[in-house]
C-alpha cells in the first residue's frame, strides 16, 4: 500500500496523544497525580494537541474535507466512522477536566468528579485507538492488516509512545530536583511499565512479521478463476492508474529488512536503553528522556511506514503478483 | 446507507466469457464514453496529452497467460475487470459517510458523489480494484452497471443495456438478473460453469466469469474419420496413375 | 438514511444523426448523439449490415479524436527549413492559388512530374479519377504497402480476395483456418463472426507466430515461423493429394484444372493452354469424346473412347492427368497433373517442412486429415434450387464447411503472392470457394480473372489519361515501361521489377524520387499517408531524404510537397503546403462499390458519411478541395461544356451527379430520377436524402438462389449484371494454373513482342511461375541469416488505428508505449528478463527497446504493437510523452531496398510480383543493453 504521510502522521501522532491522555487519565482516576496545575496543564494540552494534529493530518487525506462531518453517520458498520465519533467524544472528558481544574470558583475541586472523568478519558482513549486499529485490521483485502496482531499493536504503541512523552515531561519538571533519583521524573513503577511495553511491543512485532512473511494469501489463479500456472501478460494501461499508485506500492524485501531493524532499534531498543542509563546516571535524565522520545517516535514512524509499505493488497494479483 | 440492504431477489450483474474475449478494449472505452458524459460523470483525465496520462475508468482489460500444460501450448487469456456488484461487499460497509451503497431493489453498488468525502477506504476494501478515485473531483467513482441506461424509458428497449455489453463485438459480455435461476445469464453460468473471483474473501460477487473452454486439437467431432478410411498408400500406387481412371463429370 | 434519487430516464442527448464511422477502414454504421451541438455519445447502429450495433474501442473513442488538440486548424505554408516544422498560417484562397500554380505548371510541362498518392483513404473512386483527369500515371493509394499480395493473388486466381472482397461463411462453417490475422479491416464483422463460431462450436485454427487476440481464443494455435506458410500449406496440399482428399468434380467444373497445357520447352507456346482453331481451350475427355471430338489425338493412357474437347464444354468427363499428343504433334498435360507433380515432390513432404515451419509432421498430417474430414465427411447440402452458368438446374447447394482466411501475415512477406495463391489452390482442392460453409465472395465480386480494366498508359489530346492510372495488367504489353523496358512510374509499379503491382508502391515513391530513379518529380501530393513515420520503411532515412537538397541547384530533391491531413502527424512537418482536412464527423464521404466496398456475402452495400457537426476551424473537406483545385486547373471532368465549374457544390454534388459510364455513379442506391433504381440509373437529385433516411447506407440482398457458386451461378450472374457488377453472365473460371503468369515467364525467356531487359529476365522467369511455389524471403541471403537469426514482426493493436490513436486522450491511456515481446526461452538464452533493455539490430539499423516475456510467441520470433512509437512533438503530445520517449517503431530497421543484386539493380524490399512491401521479412539480432546507455534510434 502507498504509505501516505497524512495517514502515517495521523496514526502515529494521535496514537501518542491518546497514549499520553490515557496515562494522564489513569493518574487522575487513581488519584495518584497530578496535583499541581502545571502537572495537569502540560500533559493535557500536549495530548490534546497531538490528537488534534493527528486528526488534521487525516483530514488532509480527504478529497472533500468540508464534508467530513458526514463521516460520523455510519458508526453502525464503519470503523472509520466509529473512530471519528470516538475521537470527538474523547475530547469531552478532556474539556470537562480542564473546566474542573482551571475554574475552581465555578467547577470547584471535586475529587470524585475528577476521578470519574479520568476513568472516562481512559476508556475513550482505549476505544478511539482501538477503532483506528480496526479501520485497517478489518480490511480482508490486505493480509498484513487483517490479523489479530494489529489492534493490540496499536494500543501497545499508543501507551508506549504516550509513556515516552510523559517521561520527557516529567524529566523536564524535575530537571533540578534535589535528590538524584527524583530527577528520573517518574516513579520506578511507571518507568518499568514503559520498559515492559517496549518488550511486549517487540515480541508482538516480531510475531507479526513472522506471520506476514510466512503464510500465503490468495493466488492469481483464484483472482482470475483460471486453472494452471497463471501469469500476468499485459496490463490494461502502460502507464500508472489510481489502483497501481494507491495499492500497487510494495517496498522491496531487502529494503524492508533493513528498515525493520531500524524500526526495532529506534523504537524499542534505544528508548529502554535511555531509561536504564537514566537510572544509572539520573543527572542525565533531562537529556536522556527527550532523546528517548525523539528516537522512539522516529522508530514508531518507520514502523508505521512499513505497516503500509509492506502491506500487499490483493488487487496486485491483477497487476503481476503471484500471491497476495 | 452503509448497512447492506436485505438481500434482494433481483441481482443484476454481468457474465463475462473468457472463452471469447479477444481483449479489444471496446467495452472499456464504450463505458468511459457513456459515463463520462452521463450523470455519474465526468470520468476525468489528468495530463491527458502529457507524460503521465491517468484517468478514471470503470472497466479495464487485462491479459494473462496460462503456461503450457501437458498437450496444451501456452494460452493467452484476456480478462475484463469491472465492479462485480458483490452481495456482501466491504466497500459498502467500510464507508463512513453512506456515500457507498448497495441498492435494495436490484443490488447495484453505487457511490453517491454528493456524500463522498474521498477517504478512499472503500477502494482499499475492494479486492477487485473496481473503484477509482478522481483527484479532480475528490470523490470515488465506479461502475454503475449503467443504471442510467438499463431502466431508461427515453430509450428503445433494445438500448436498455449496459454500454459495454452493447459494444462488445464478440458478445463476450452478458447482462441480466443472476438472482433468477431461469434467466438467460443464470442458465449460461450453469451451462458453462461460471466462477466467482476470489471466493475465499467472501464478497460473493454477482458478476460471474465463464472460464475458457479447453483448447482443442482435433475436429469439432473428435478425431477425423477421413484419415483412416480414405488413406491410401502413395508408395503402392502413385496418385497420378490412380487418377487416370477417375470418371469425372463437368 | 434513504437511497439517493437517481435520474434514470435522462435522454442521451437532444438529437441523433446516423453516419459511417471512420476511426478505421471497417466503416461501421454509427449513431452520433448530440447535446447542444456537441457530440455526447457515439453508438453502433444496430441496423447496419457491417457492425450490427457493436462498436469497437476506436469507434467509441472517435469522440476524443473529433475534439483532439492535434486537429489542424488552418492551411499552412512552410517558412522554415523543411522538417523544421516552421509554418505560417495562410488563407484558403492563397493555399489553393499556390497549389494550382504549382500543379498547372507541371501539367503544362509533363503531368507525370506530379506524384499523387493517398494512404488510408476511402476515396479512391474520386482520387483515381482526378489523377486520370490530371493526366499523371504516378498515382496510387496505400495498397502497395498494405496487402496488395492478397488482392493480387486473389484477383489473378479467383476474381475475389481474402482482403475485403470475401469472407468465411460465418453461419455455416465448421472449421476456420486463420493465417496471419491480428485484426484485419473487417474488425467488427470478424469479431461478430468469431462469436458465431464459438456459439456453433466450429473449430478455429490460428496459424500465427503470436498467440494474442483472435489467436488467443482459437481452439488450436500453430506458432508458425514467419514466412514459412507456403511450406505448411504445400505440405497440406501434398496430404490432400496422397489421400485423394480432393473434390475433383469441383475442380473441373469451376477451375481450369483440366485445361491442357502445352509442353514445349523453349518454344513460345510452352506452358500455354492448348487451343483449337477458334482459340478455345482444350481438354482431354472421356464419354462424348468419339461422338464429336474436336480432333483426334493419341495417348498412352486413355485407350478407351476419349479425345480432345473444348475445356468449357459441359456434360463431359475430362481427365486431370496424363500426357496427350495434340493433332499437331505437340504434347500437352492437364494443368492438374503439373500441379500434382509439383506438390507431390519431396520438397513439400510434412517431414521436410517441419523444421522450417516449426510445425511437426504429425501435426501437419492431423490438420490435413481434420480439414479433409470437415470438407468431405461433414458436407453441407442446402435444399436451395439454383441454375448454373450453363443453364443446368440443381436441386441443392453442396457445401464444404471449411473456411480459410488470411491477411498480412501472408501478405507482408516477399513470398506473399505465391503463398496466397497456394492458399487459394488448397481451397480449390477442397471445393471450398463460395460454397455453403466455405470462403464466400462479397458482391460486386467475383469479377473477371483478372478484371478487364488495365492501367492507363497514354495521354489523350485533352491531357487526360486513357484510363485510370491503376488497373490490372493482363500481359507484358500492358506494362508501364519505356522502349528500353525501364519503369515509367516513379514507384516502378507495373514495371518488370513488379509487374502486377496493381495498387502501386507508395513505399518506394520518396526514395525513388530523391534518387531520380527512374525519373525526377516536381511535386509530391500526399493525402492521408504518414510517410514521415509509421508508413515509411527506413523511417529515419526517409525523413532525411524528404529534406535532401541537390548539391548543385541546392533545390530540394523533391521540390514541392503538398500534404492533406486532418491532424498534426509526423508527415505534416515535411510539407511545404498543408491542406487541413475536417474530421470524419464534419464532411460528406462516399463508401462506394467502385472503391473498397463494405458488402458482405449476402448483400451488396455502400454507404455515405454526412456532416453531423460543422467544423469549428478553418478547415475544408479534402474531397471538396481536390475538386476545387481540379476546377481551377480546368481539368476536363471538373468543367461543364460551357467551361463553368461542374461541381460547385463540392463532393456532395459529385457523389450524386458524377457518372463513370452512363447510369454508373459512386452510389448504387436510390438511382434514377425517381430513386426507384438500384445499381445503375440516372443520377437522383434526392439520393443523399434517401441515404440519410436509411441510416446512411444502402444494401441489396443477394437472392437466395444466388448466394453460392457465384462464379458460375446464373441466378447470381444475372442479378450482378443487373446491378452493373459484371459485364456478362459467362462463368468466371478459377485459375489453378495461371497462363497469364506463364506469358510473363515466356517473355522473360525471349518470346513475344514485349520482353524484359536482359537484367530482369532471370528474376521474371523465376517468379512468374504459373503454379504457386514457396521460396525463402528475399531478405536473408545466408550470410545475413546467420547474423540476424530472429524474425521481427508487428501486430495491430485492436484499440488503435496506426498513427492516429496516440492523439486520443483515452486510447493512449491503454498504450502510451510499447514493448518487444519474446518467448521466455529466447529471453533466457539472451539473458533477458521482463523490462530489461535490449539492442535490436538489423542490416538497416539499431534501436534500443524494453523487452517483455510472452509464452504465446514462437521462440524464433519477436514482435511489438505497430505504430505506438511517435516522433517527439508530433500529434501535439508533450515532448516528454512516453510515445516518443519510450515507444518505438520497427520501421527504422526495415530497409526499403534489398541488397544490390548481381545485376546492380536495387530492388524494392517487396514481393517481386506485386510490389507488396515486405514488412515482415525483417530479421534481427538482439543483445542485452546495459542500463547506462541512453535511448536513441541511431538507425
Ligand atoms: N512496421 C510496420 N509498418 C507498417 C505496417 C506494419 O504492419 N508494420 N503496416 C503498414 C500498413 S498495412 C499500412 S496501411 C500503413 C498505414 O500507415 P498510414 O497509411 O500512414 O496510416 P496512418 O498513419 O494511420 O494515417 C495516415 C494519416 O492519415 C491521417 N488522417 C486521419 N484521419 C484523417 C482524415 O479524416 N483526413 C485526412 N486528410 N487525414 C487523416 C492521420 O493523421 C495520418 O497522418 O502502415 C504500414 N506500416
Ligand atoms: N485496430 C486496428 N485495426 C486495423 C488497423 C489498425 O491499425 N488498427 N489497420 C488496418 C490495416 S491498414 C490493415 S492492412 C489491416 C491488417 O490487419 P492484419 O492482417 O491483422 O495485420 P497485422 O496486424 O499486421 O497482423 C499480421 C498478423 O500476422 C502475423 N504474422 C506475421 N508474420 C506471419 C507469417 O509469416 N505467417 C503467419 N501465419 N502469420 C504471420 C502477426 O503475428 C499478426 O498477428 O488491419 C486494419 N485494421
Ligand atoms: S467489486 Fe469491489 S466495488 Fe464492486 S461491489 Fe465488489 S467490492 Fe464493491
Ligand atoms: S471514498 Fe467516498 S465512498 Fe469511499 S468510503 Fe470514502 S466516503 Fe465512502
Ligand atoms: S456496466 Fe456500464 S458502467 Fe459498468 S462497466 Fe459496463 S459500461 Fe461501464
Ligand atoms: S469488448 Fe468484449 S471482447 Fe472486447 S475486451 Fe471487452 S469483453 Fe473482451
Ligand atoms: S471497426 Fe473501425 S469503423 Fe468500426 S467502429 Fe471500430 S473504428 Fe469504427
Ligand atoms: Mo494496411
Amino acid at each position: 500500500m502507498h504509505p501516505a504521510l497524512s495517514v502515517i502522521f495521523f496514526t502515529t501522532l494521535s496514537g501518542a496523544g491518546y497514549g499520553l491522555l490515557f496515562l494522564f487519565g489513569v493518574g487522575i482516576a487513581s488519584g495518584l497525580w497530578p496535583q499541581l496545575p502545571y502537572e495537569v496543564i502540560m500533559p493535557m494540552t500536549i495530548g490534546f494537541c497531538l490528537v488534534s494534529l493527528g486528526l488534521t493530518a487525516s483530514l488532509s487525506h480527504l478529497g472533500q474535507a468540508q464534508r467530513a462531518w458526514r463521516a460520523f453517520s455510519q458508526w453502525r458498520t464503519s470503523w472509520l466512522s466509529r473512530e471519528g465519533v470516538a475521537s470527538v467524544v474523547s475530547f469531552l472528558p478532556v474539556f470537562a477536566l480542564a473546566w474542573l481544574y482551571f475554574t475552581p470558583q465555578i467547577g470547584g475541586r471535586s475529587p470524585l468528579a475528577q476521578r470519574v472523568l479520568g476513568a472516562l478519558l481512559v476508556l475513550c482513549c482505549v476505544v478511539t485507538v482501538y477503532c483506528t486499529a480496526r479501520i485497517y485490521s478489518s480490511l480482508k483485502t490486505i493480509r498484513a492488516w487483517h490479523n489479530v496482531f494489529v489492534a493490540p499493536g496499536y494500543l501497545l504503541l499508543a501507551v508506549y509512545s504516550g509513556g515516552l512523552w510523559l517521561w520527557a515531561l516529567a524529566a523536564w519538571y524535575y530537571r533540578n530536583a534535589a535528590s538524584g533519583l527524583d530527577r528520573l521524573g517518574l516513579p520506578p513503577l511507571l518507568l518499568g511499565a514503559i520498559l515492559l511495553a517496549a518488550l511486549l511491543a517487540t515480541v508482538l512485532k516480531l510475531a507479526y512479521w513472522r506471520m506476514v512473511d510466512h503464510d500465503q494469501g490468495p493466488s492469481v489463479a483464484s483472482a482470475t478463476g483460471l486453472t494452471g500456472e497463471v501469469r500476468a501478460f499485459e496490463a490494461p494501461h502502460t502507464e500508472e492508474n489510481y489502483i497501481t499508485r494507491e495499492m500497487g506500492f510494495v517496498v522491496a524485501r531487502r529494503h524492508a529488512g533493513r528498515l525493520r531493524i531500524v524500526a526495532m532499534v529506534a523504537a524499542f531498543l534505544l528508548p529502554p536503553t535511555c531509561i536504564v542509563l537514566a537510572v544509572l546516571f539520573p543527572a542525565l535524565t533531562w537529556l536522556l528522556a527527550p532523546l528517548a522520545l525523539l528516537v522512539g517516535s522516529l522508530g514508531i514512524f518507520v514502523e508505521r511506514w512499513l505497516f503500509f509499505a509492506e502491506a500487499r493488497h490483493v488487487v496486485t494479483l491483477y497487476y503481476g503478483a503471484q500471491r497476495a | 446507507m452503509t448497512s447492506l440492504p436485505a438481500p434482494s431477489a433481483t441481482k443484476l450483474g454481468l457474465v463475462i466469457d473468457l472463452d471469447t474475449c479477444v481483449g479489444c478494449h471496446a467495452c472499456a472505452v464504450a463505458c468511459k464514453e457513456w459515463n463520462d458524459g452521463g450523470d455519474f460523470g465526468p470520468l476525468p483525465d489528468t495530463d491527458a496529452y502529457g507524460k503521465h496520462p491517468i484517468g478514471v475508468w470503470f472497466n479495464r482489460i487485462h491479459s494473462f497467460e496460462v503456461q503450457a500444460q501437458d498437450s496444451q501450448p501456452a494460452m493467452t487469456v484476456n480478462f475484463p475487470r469491472s465492479c462485480l456488484h458483490c452481495e456482501t461487499p466491504d466497500c459498502v460497509t467500510v464507508c463512513p459517510t453512506g456515500a457507498s451503497y448497495k441498492r435494495a431493489e436490484d443490488g447495484i453498488v453505487l457511490v453517491d458523489a454528493d456524500k463522498c468525502i474521498g477517504c478512499k477506504l472503500c477502494s482499499w476494501a475492494c479486492p477487485y480494484g473496481a473503484r477509482e478515485y478522481s483527484e479532480q473531483r475528490g470523490v470515488m467513482q465506479k461502475c454503475t452497471l449503467c443504471v442510467d441506461r438499463i431502466y431508461n424509458e427515453s430509450f428503445d428497449p433494445v438500448d436498455r443495456q449496459p454500454a459495454c455489453v452493447m459494444a462488445c463485438p464478440t458478445r463476450a459480455r452478458h447482462f441480466g438478473d443472476l438472482g433468477d435461476p431461469d434467466s438467460a445469464v443464470s442458465q449460461l453460468v450453469a451451462a458453462r460453469g461460471g466462477v466467482d473471483l476470489l471466493p475465499e474473501l467472501g464478497y460473493r460477487p454477482v458478476n460471474k466469469y465463464l472460464p475458457p473452454r479447453p483448447r482443442r486439437a482435433g475436429t469439432p467431432c473428435g478425431t477425423p474419420k477421413a484419415a483412416s478410411a480414405e488413406a491410401v498408400d502413395p508408395a503402392a500406387l502413385s496418385p497420378l496413375l490412380r487418377w487416370v481412371d477417375k470418371l469425372l463429370s463437368r | 438514511m434513504k437511497e439517493p434519487r437517481l435520474k434514470l430516464h435522462e435522454p442521451v442527448g437532444d438529437s441523433v444523426k446516423t453516419t459511417t464511422c471512420y476511426m478505421c477502414a471497417c466503416r461501421c454504421g454509427i449513431k452520433v448523439h448530440l447535446k447542444n451541438g456537441q457530440v455526447r455519445y457515439i453508438q453502433g447502429n444496430p441496423d447496419h449490415p457491417v457492425n450490427r450495433g457493436v462498436i469497437c474501442a476506436k469507434g467509441s473513442a472517435g469522440i476524443m479524436q473529433h475534439y483532439s488538440p492535434a486537429r489542424l486548424t488552418k492551411p499552412l505554408l512552410r517558412v522554415g527549413e523543411r522538417g523544421s516544422g516552421e509554418f505560417r498560417e495562410i488563407e484558403w484562397e492563397e493555399a489553393l492559388a499556390l497549389a494550382t500554380r504549382w500543379l498547372s505548371d507541371i501539367r503544362a510541362r509533363n503531368p507525370d512530374e506530379l506524384a499523387f498518392f493517398t494512404g488510408r483513404d476511402q476515396s479512391q473512386a474520386l482520387t483515381g479519377w482526378w489523377a486520370q483527369q490530371y493526366g499523371t500515371i504516378n498515382y496510387a493509394a496505400h495498397g502497395g504497402f498494405c496487402s496488395v499480395n492478397m488482392a493480387a493473388a486473389g484477383m489473378y486466381t479467383l476474381g475475389g480476395s481474402f482482403w475485403e472482397f470475401g469472407e468465411p461463411d460465418w453461419d455455416r462453417t465448421r472449421y476456420l483456418m486463420m493465417f496471419g490475422v491480428a485484426e484485419d479491416h473487417d474488425s467488427n464483422p470478424i469479431k461478430l463472426g468469431l462469436a458465431k463460431l464459438k456459439a456453433s462450436g466450429a473449430k478455429v485454427l490460428a496459424i500465427n507466430p503470436v498467440r494474442t487476440g483472435y489467436a488467443a481464443i482459437a481452439d488450436e494455435w500453430l506458432g508458425i515461423r514467419p514466412g514459412s506458410d507456403g511450406l505448411f500449406v504445400g505440405a497440406l496440399i501434398q496430404e490432400m493429394l496422397i489421400h485423394d482428399w480432393v473434390d475433383f468434380d469441383y475442380l473441373i467444373r469451376y477451375t481450369n484444372a483440366h485445361y491442357l497445357i502445352v509442353q514445349n520447352p523453349g518454344a513460345a507456346d510452352d506452358g500455354l493452354f492448348a487451343r483449337d482453331g477458334e482459340g478455345n481451350v482444350l481438354c482431354w475427355s472421356r464419354g462424348a469424346a468419339v461422338s464429336d471430338p474436336v480432333a483426334t489425338g493419341t495417348s498412352p493412357l486413355a485407350k478407351e473412347d476419349a479425345g480432345l474437347m473444348r475445356a468449357d464444354a459441359i456434360d463431359i468427363s475430362p481427365l486431370v492427368v496424363g500426357r496427350y499428343t495434340l493433332p499437331d504433334g505437340r504434347t500437352a498435360v492437364p494443368a492438374f497433373q503439373l500441379f500434382a507433380e509439383r506438390f507431390l515432390d519431396a520438397r513439400y513432404r510434412a517431414d521436410t517442412v517441419a523444421k522450417e515451419t516449426g510445425i511437426d509432421a504429425a501435426t501437419i498430417r492431423r490438420i490435413a486429415a481434420e480439414i479433409a474430414d470437415v470438407a468431405f465427411r461433414q458436407e453441407i447440402r442446402l435444399p436451395v434450387r439454383w441454375t448454373d452458368a450453363w443453364g443446368r438446374e440443381h436441386a441443392e447447394m453442396i457445401g464444404r464447411p471449411i473456411s480459410l482466411h488470411a491477411m498480412r501475415g501472408i501478405a507482408a512477406h516477399s513470398n506473399g503472392f505465391h503463398t496466397c495463391r497456394m492458399l487459394h489452390t488448397l481451397q480449390m482442392l477442397l471445393g471450398a470457394i463460395d460454397t455453403p460453409g466455405s470462403f464466400r465472395y462479397q458482391p460486386p465480386y467475383p469479377k473477371g480473372v483478372p478484371p478487364a480494366n488495365r492501367p492507363g498508359k497514354f495521354r489523350k489530346p485533352d491531357g487526360t489519361l486513357d484510363a485510370g492510372p491503376l488497373g490490372y495488367v493482363h500481359g507484358p504489353e500492358d506494362l508501364l515501361v519505356d522502349s528500353a523496358g525501364k519503369p515509367r512510374r516513379i514507384d516502378k509499379a507495373f514495371s518488370w521489377e513488379h509487374p502486377l503491382a496493381v495498387h502501386g508502391m507508395l513505399q518506394s515513391v520518396i526514395a525513388n524520387a530523391v534518387a531520380g530513379d527512374p525519373t525526377r518529380i516536381d511535386t509530391l501530393f500526399l493525402f492521408m499517408a504518414n510517410m514521415g513515420w509509421n508508413s515509411a520503411m527506413n523511417t529515419q532515412g526517409t525523413r532525411r531524404m524528404l529534406c535532401e537538397r541537390d548539391p548543385i541547384s541546392n533545390e530540394y530533391r523533391i521540390p514541392h510537397i503538398i500534404y492533406a491531413d486532418a491532424y498534426a502527424s509526423e508527415m505534416v512537418e515535411f510539407a511545404d503546403l498543408v491542406l487541413p482536412d475536417t474530421t470524419y464527423l464534419e464532411r460528406h464521404d462516399c463508401i462506394s462499390l467502385l472503391d473498397r466496398p463494405i458488402s458482405d456475402a449476402d448483400c451488396a452495400s455502400d454507404a455515405i458519411r454526412q456532416p453531423v457537426c460543422a467544423p469549428d476551424r478553418d478547415v475544408r473537406p479534402f474531397q471538396d478541395v481536390l475538386l476545387d483545385i481540379g476546377t481551377r486547373l480546368g481539368l476536363p471532368g471538373c468543367l461543364r461544356e460551357d467551361g463553368g465549374p461542374r461541381y460547385p457544390r463540392g463532393y456532395a454534388q459529385y457523389m450524386v451527379e458524377h457518372e463513370r459510364a452512363p447510369g454508373v455513379g459512386l452510389l448504387a442506391g436510390w438511382r434514377g430520377r425517381d430513386g426507384q433504381r438500384e445499381g445503375t440509373g440516372e443520377p437522383n437529385p434526392a439520393q443523399l436524402d434517401r441515404y440519410i433516411e436509411h441510416g446512411c447506407y444502402w444494401h441489396a440482398a443477394v437472392p437466395e438462389s444466388a448466394r453460392f457458386y457465384k462464379m458460375a451461378n446464373r441466378n447470381y450472374l444475372e442479378w450482378a449484371r443487373g446491378l452493373g457488377f459484371v459485364g456478362s453472365t459467362a462463368p468466371i473460371v478459377i485459375e489453378l494454373y495461371s497462363e497469364r503468369l506463364q506469358r510473363f515467364r515466356l517473355a522473360a525467356q525471349g518470346h513475344g513482342a514485349v520482353q524484359p531487359p536482359d537484367s530482369e529476365r532471370e528474376r521474371v522467369a523465376r517468379f512468374f511461375d504459373p503454379l504457386p511455389f514457396w521460396y525463402r524471403d528475399l531478405q536473408d541471403d545466408d550470410s545475413d541469416a546467420q547474423r540476424y537469426p530472429i524474425a521481427a514482426i508487428t501486430q495491430r493493436p485492436m484499440f488503435m488505428y496506426h498513427a492516429w490513436g496516440s492523439q486520443n486522450a483515452w486510447l493512449r491511456q491503454i498504450a502510451a508505449r510499447n514493448f518487444l515481446y519474446l518467448h521466455p526461452d529466447t529471453a533466457a538464452a539472451l539473458g533477458l528478463a521482463d523490462d530489461d533493455m535490449a539492442w535490436l539490430e538489423s542490416s538497416n539499423g539499431r534501436i534500443r527497446v524494453p523487452v517483455r516475456l510472452h509464452s504465446g510467441t514462437e521462440p524464433g520470433t519477436v514482435w511489438t504493437w505497430n505504430a505506438i512509437g511517435k516522433a517527439k512533438g508530433a500529434w501535439k503530445l508533450a515532448p516528454d510523452a512516453p510515445e516518443s520517449q519510450k515507444g518505438f517503431l520497427l520501421n527504422p530497421l526495415i530497409s526499403e531496398f534489398l541488397k544490390r543484386s548481381g545485376n546492380g539493380d536495387r530492388y524494392a524490399n517487396a514481393d517481386p510480383v506485386t510490389g507488396q512491401a515486405a514488412w515482415f521479412d525483417l530479421r534481427v539480432r538482439i543483445e542485452k543493453a546495459d542500463d547506462g546507455e541512453n535511448q536513441e534510434h541511431d538507425a
